[in-house]
């Protein structure tokens, strides 16, 4: 199964991250293999040779389109930075801080109350997932403050390109957290039959690992936005 | 029969296609000093292209009139593919098409890499919705200062002039281009609302002319004649109607004509256009 | 029929992730299931592309017989065609609507959320889509999106008359720039906005789908070569729809809130100058939404490409040659794809070295085209074709792509751009190869899924009447059309009245638009089969065409969960069409080889040990 295998990692997937078992080798089917194949060899592959993971690979692959999402915006960036000479930078205000440390301890959180839920501690979990939502809210307060600072100043969304890149960027960024927050309410949602079968836990943990998966990636995003809009240059 | 009756339609297609090609030189006759040279890459091109597509097409009715199924109850050929065939495929569609790629570069490096030559006449081109104005900078060959804010179609002022600086006193802005004979040629394209294209089909180039921009294109035209001068990129309503005249004068004519002053350039410049017709 | 109702009610609970709805409402409006909804796509993308054609045919009328007045259209469009006279601006607001209905909601639509949502499941072997409510999701959001843009028709000022690629500043300075530039503009925008999340949401689903859902047996060098395209272009889609996403925000901020991303200072518009914005970059925005844009040319035509190696191979009766080979091709055609976006800029005042570097990597992409044109002669070489209607638009596919995709070579050289740039040439260009031969893609996967869709066949006879005419017509259309572009006839003009040298076209002008006029009726019998053969078509088996994929399996049409709550195993390769020695002309994925059937059971858990026959 070598040809299938590689094949796999050729095409750039997120296969990588995910132990799938490609169907195993066995008898050949008749013909030729190789560029003239019938698709690699025969057979059959073990009982079910995909975990099914489809969650976690959705969220994989949404991320990938936010990320480019971000990409183009941040190409926009650059390219109208380098080319005006309308380019005022603004300061940044200094709920921003308050808005990093926020979403760097809501990282900390999911990842406690993902912890939590892997070790069947039911009543924990929701606790961090519900810290998780306040830091969240905390955070898209922090920013709402953050942007009536920056209006207080006279710096609006048409100011200049900086100001104007600065509210898109954080603006779409926003949103998306807002989308963390109604995952985390999904989440907590569940909480709410208070099954404790193994089969219900299970199924909440990978819910809980697809969300604290999403809410990482925000919280990298910010990281990343926050340097490129006040560090770069 | 469908198969057959397949074929044969394909290849009258090609056959439709490649006629209607060959049937003349389309172009209409290059008057640049860059057109010949465009006119042999794009016929080397075309050659290229026609060969493929025909070789193409008469590969695939030849595989349709002779591979139908003959109900005759026999097999086709059990074959996954060859992997040398994929590789010779490759490797000269590879090189071909590569090549075609690097050749297609010259006109444009020649256009694009190399500053115009010194003594270049220099004009400048100032699109706006559907009507063109050419400004040229006059007897001391030094455009005199613009500005937006000075524009004024009501004023007759189409480019901003600033008529309070000295080198604007002798410049000339009309609708039409005249360009020298033979001599280079450096336009400076601006646009003050929305994108253009500059494009006279003989000439053998178009360029845009984008707001914000100051593109610099320059050409050398060896024919005399009257010319017609298009917008080539949509920008609005009456697009198809932004229409202009470039006329080639000869070297003389046109440093006579530079040297006007606004209304007699105006004058000197109508009757040029009813002179080259 | 009946046996597969009773053996699908008996299983549906227990297998299935959602049970077979009961109303009618969940069970063909608001339905989750893939087949429902990739039906609703098609049939979406069926109303656009007859409103898009009847688009082009006023077009046509408008170019060939200027000034000539049609009372209907008085009628229709009071302001765009007033006394039944087309003005410009409404030829123009025909151009964008006709682009964006043909790119966004036939092309993208069709092949992509039609057909792959119908049968990139069955083909795999699974019972749904990965998440089922996010495709109806996508479907809803989709149809959101068209009606919005259709919504630009009847606003005041008209449809915007940007054209589909919406260049600023035309497009970002509101009214003054022309009528349709205001509210019609505003809408645009939004509707593509919610195409963008739509396909989005559409391109996880598939993604996931097919990495995490395949039956057992089904390596990925097993798949259908129609998976590969549905997967290429949901990866393509991934990543080139957000750009465009992200480009549409800035366009529309630029319009309503006043920044500058796209608009640079110093525009005087109709004589006033315009003070409020300052420092922005036109050709910003072609680059992002060329970097989307032509990505998407390849969302437009590599499904039907799929189909194209899948069909070809059914009726050849004959494996797909290089089938290796395809993959790569594909891969590398997405790949590439990304990475030549500046060959539509080449005029644009971009840097000339850069056009130099997108030239050559243009032309590059002519390779792997190659590739696949010659292992589709491959795969017909040594056949036994078949010459059911499906495999006459196959056929049409190849030649229409080799006859519109080849004249890239010429505008992907930056010399020759010079010339061809904007004209006709282009238009010809890309409507074969993005237009034509994708929508010949569609028509062929209509032709030779329709019985499994439907449980019925549809007429042959009609099929190859639709098929001469259309293939026939298309070239009278287009071959012409490459002759006005070397002639040095603009795009997007609305008369070709004022011009000496396009006088002399007219004959070719209006050669075209008998053409247009005679294929665009032929659609018509399409339709009529279409619909008639739903309900009157002759009954069609399991299997009529003799296939070897999984959807040919199941009963015609699948049940709820697609395989009666029986997954599929798959024991070996897509094509295997006469085999020597098998007892029929083909061996279905899910045959096992003689006397393994029993085995599957003592194999299990013993995978990846098996012996190797790999030549390589």
């Amino acid at each position: 199964m070598v040809t299938t295998t590689t094949s796999t990692k050729g095409i750039g997937t997120r296969e990588r991250e995910q132990p799938i078992v490609l169907p195993g080798g066995g008898l050949s089917g008749k013909g030729g293999n190789g560029s003239s194949g019938n698709g690699g060899g025969g057979g059959h592959g073990g009982d079910r040779q995909f975990r099914d993971d489809r969650g976690r690979l959705g969220m994989w692959v949404g991320l990938a389109s936010i990320l480019m999402l971000f990409t183009a915006l941040t190409s926009a960036y650059i390219v109208r930075a380098g080319l005006s000479d309308d380019w005022r930078p603004i300061q940044a205000p200094g709920f921003l801080w308050a808005s990093t440390a926020l979403i760097l301890a809501s990282s900390v959180t999911v990842h406690l109350a993902h912890r939590a839920i892997k070790g069947f501690e039911v009543k924990t979990y929701t606790l961090w997932v519900i810290v998780t939502g306040l830091l969240g809210l905390g955070f898209l307060t922090t920013q709402l403050l953050a942007w009536r600072q920056l209006v207080s100043q006279g710096v609006y969304l048409a100011s200049n390109p900086h100001s104007s890149f600065f509210y898109v960027l954080t603006g779409t960024h926003a949103v998306h957290l807002l989308g963390g927050i109604l995952g985390l309410v999904y989440l907590l949602a569940r909480t709410w039959n208070k099954l404790t079968a193994r089969e219900a836990i299970l199924k909440r943990q990978k819910a809980a690992g697809v969300i604290a998966l999403y809410w990482h990636f925000m919280d990298g995003l910010w990281v990343y936005l926050f340097l490129l809009l006040f560090l770069w240059r | 029969m469908t198969g057959r009756a397949l074929a044969v339609v394909i290849w009258l297609l090609t056959v439709f296609s490649v006629g209607l090609f060959f049937m003349g030189w389309w172009f209409p006759p290059s008057i640049s000093e860059h057109g010949p040279a465009y006119d042999q890459q794009f016929l080397i091109t075309i050659i290229v292209v026609g060969i493929s597509f025909v070789l193409a097409q008469i590969g695939l009715g030849y595989m349709v009139w002779r591979y139908r199924d003959t109900g005759r109850g026999e097999r086709a050929l059990y074959s996954h593919g060859s992997n040398t065939l994929e590789m010779t495929w490759t490797v000269i569609t590879a090189v071909i098409f590569i090549s075609l790629a690097v050749l297609g570069q010259r006109v444009w490096a020649s256009l694009h890499f190399q500053s115009a030559p010194p003594g270049t006449a220099q004009i400048e081109v100032v699109a706006q919705q559907f009507q063109w104005n050419f400004h040229y900078p006059g007897a001391d060959k030094q455009f005199g200062r613009t500005d937006p804010k000075l524009i004024s179609d009501a004023d007759l002022n189409f480019v901003g002039l600033d008529q309070s600086d000295a080198p604007a006193k002798d410049d000339a802005v009309v609708a039409s281009i005249a360009v020298p004979l033979n001599r280079p040629v450096e336009l400076t394209l601006r646009a003050k609302d929305v994108t253009h294209s500059f494009w006279v089909p003989q000439l053998r180039f178009k360029q845009d002319l984008v707001p914000g921009m100051n593109i610099k294109v320059h050409f050398t035209a060896n024919k005399p004649g009257k010319y017609e001068l298009a917008c080539a990129e949509l920008c609005g309503q009456f697009h198809f109607k932004m229409k202009s005249y470039m006329i080639v004068i000869p070297a003389n004519e046109y440093d006579e004509l530079v040297a006007l002053p606004q209304a007699q350039f105006q004058a000197r410049m109508g009757e040029l256009l009813k002179k080259y017709q | 029929m009946a046996e597969a109702e009773a053996v699908h009610a008996t299983h549906a609970e227990g297998v299935h992730r959602h049970p077979a709805p009961t109303s009618f409402i969940r069970k063909y409006i608001f339905s989750i299931d893939h087949k429902v909804i990739g039906i609703q796509y098609l049939l979406l993308a069926m109303a656009s592309v007859f409103v898009g054609m009847f688009l082009s045919i006023l077009m046509r009328l408008n170019l060939t017989w200027p000034g000539t007045t049609w009372p209907i259209l008085g009628t229709l469009f009071p302001a765009g065609a007033p006394n039944g006279v087309m003005q410009p601006e409404f030829y123009l607001s025909l151009v964008t609507m006709h682009g964006t209905m043909m790119v966004f909601f036939v092309l993208t639509t069709a092949p992509q959320g039609g057909f792959g949502n119908y049968f990139l499941p069955i083909q795999i072997g699974a019972d749904d889509m990965a998440f089922p409510t996010l495709n109806m999701l996508s479907f809803w959001v989709t149809l959101c999106g068209f009606i919005v843009l259709i919504s630009a028709l009847f606003v005041e000022g008209g449809a915007p008359i940007g054209g589909w690629t919406a260049y600023p500043t035309l497009s970002a300075i509101g009214a003054a720039a022309g009528p349709g530039q205001g509210m019609g503009m505003n809408l645009w925008i939004t509707s593509i906005a919610i195409f963008c999340m739509g396909s989005l949401l559409g391109a996880l689903n598939f993604i996931t789908t097919l990495l995490n859902m395949r039956a057992r047996g089904l390596s990925l060098m097993r798949m259908p070569l129609t998976c590969w395209s549905w997967f290429t272009t949901a990866v393509l889609a991934l990543l080139a729809f957000p750009v465009l996403l992200a480009a549409g925000i800035l366009l529309f901020l630029d319009r309503e809130a006043g920044t500058s991303f796209f608009i640079p200072g110093g525009l005087v518009i109709s004589d006033r100058l315009l003070s409020s914005h300052k420092g922005g970059s036109p050709i910003l925005w072609q680059h992002l939404f060329w970097f989307f844009g032509h990505p998407e040319v390849y969302i437009a035509i590599l499904p039907g490409m799929g189909a194209t190696s899948h069909i070809l191979s059914t009726f050849a009766r004959k494996p797909v040659f290089g089938y290796r080979a395809m993959v790569f091709a594909m891969f590398g055609i997405g790949l590439l794809g990304f990475f030549v976006w500046g060959h539509h800029m080449f005029i644009s005042g971009m840097s000339p070295y850069s056009g130099m570097a997108f030239s050559i990597l243009t032309l590059s992409i002519g390779v792997p085209s190659a590739i696949k044109t010659f292992n589709w002669l491959g795969t017909l070489w040594g056949g036994r074709i078949r010459f059911t209607s499906p495999m006459l638009f196959a056929i049409g596919f190849v030649s229409l792509f080799v006859a519109g995709g080849i004249t890239g070579l010429v505008l992907g050289q930056t010399t020759l751009d010079l010339s061809m740039h904007d004209t006709y040439f282009v238009l010809a260009h890309f409507h074969l190869v993005m237009g034509v031969a994708a929508i010949f893609g569609i028509f062929a996967g209509i032709y030779f899924w329709f019985p499994k869709m439907f449980g019925r066949m549809m007429n042959e006879r009609l099929g190859h009447l639709h098929f001469w005419v259309t293939f026939v017509g298309v070239y009278v259309i287009f071959a012409p059309m490459h002759i006005m572009g070397i002639v040095g006839m603009p795009r997007r003009y609305a008369q070709f009245t004022e011009y000496d040298f396009l006088k002399p076209l007219h004959s070719l002008v209006l050669l075209v638009t008998i053409g247009v006029i005679v294929t665009a009726s032929i659609q018509l019998v399409f339709l009529f089969n279409f619909f008639w053969s739903m309900f009157k078509g002759r009954r069609a088996g399991d299997n009529p065409w003799e296939a070897t994929t999984l959807e040919w399996s199941t009963p015609s049409p699948p049940p709820h969960d697609n395989f009666a709550g029986i997954p599929p195993v798959v024991y070996r390769g897509s094509y295997e069409f006469s085999v020597p020695g098998a007892p029929k002309d083909f061996i279905m994925q899910t045959e096992p080889e003689p006397g393994e059937a029993g085995e599957v059971a003592d194999r299990e858990g013993s995978s990846g040990n098996g012996h190797n026959d790999h030549k390589h």
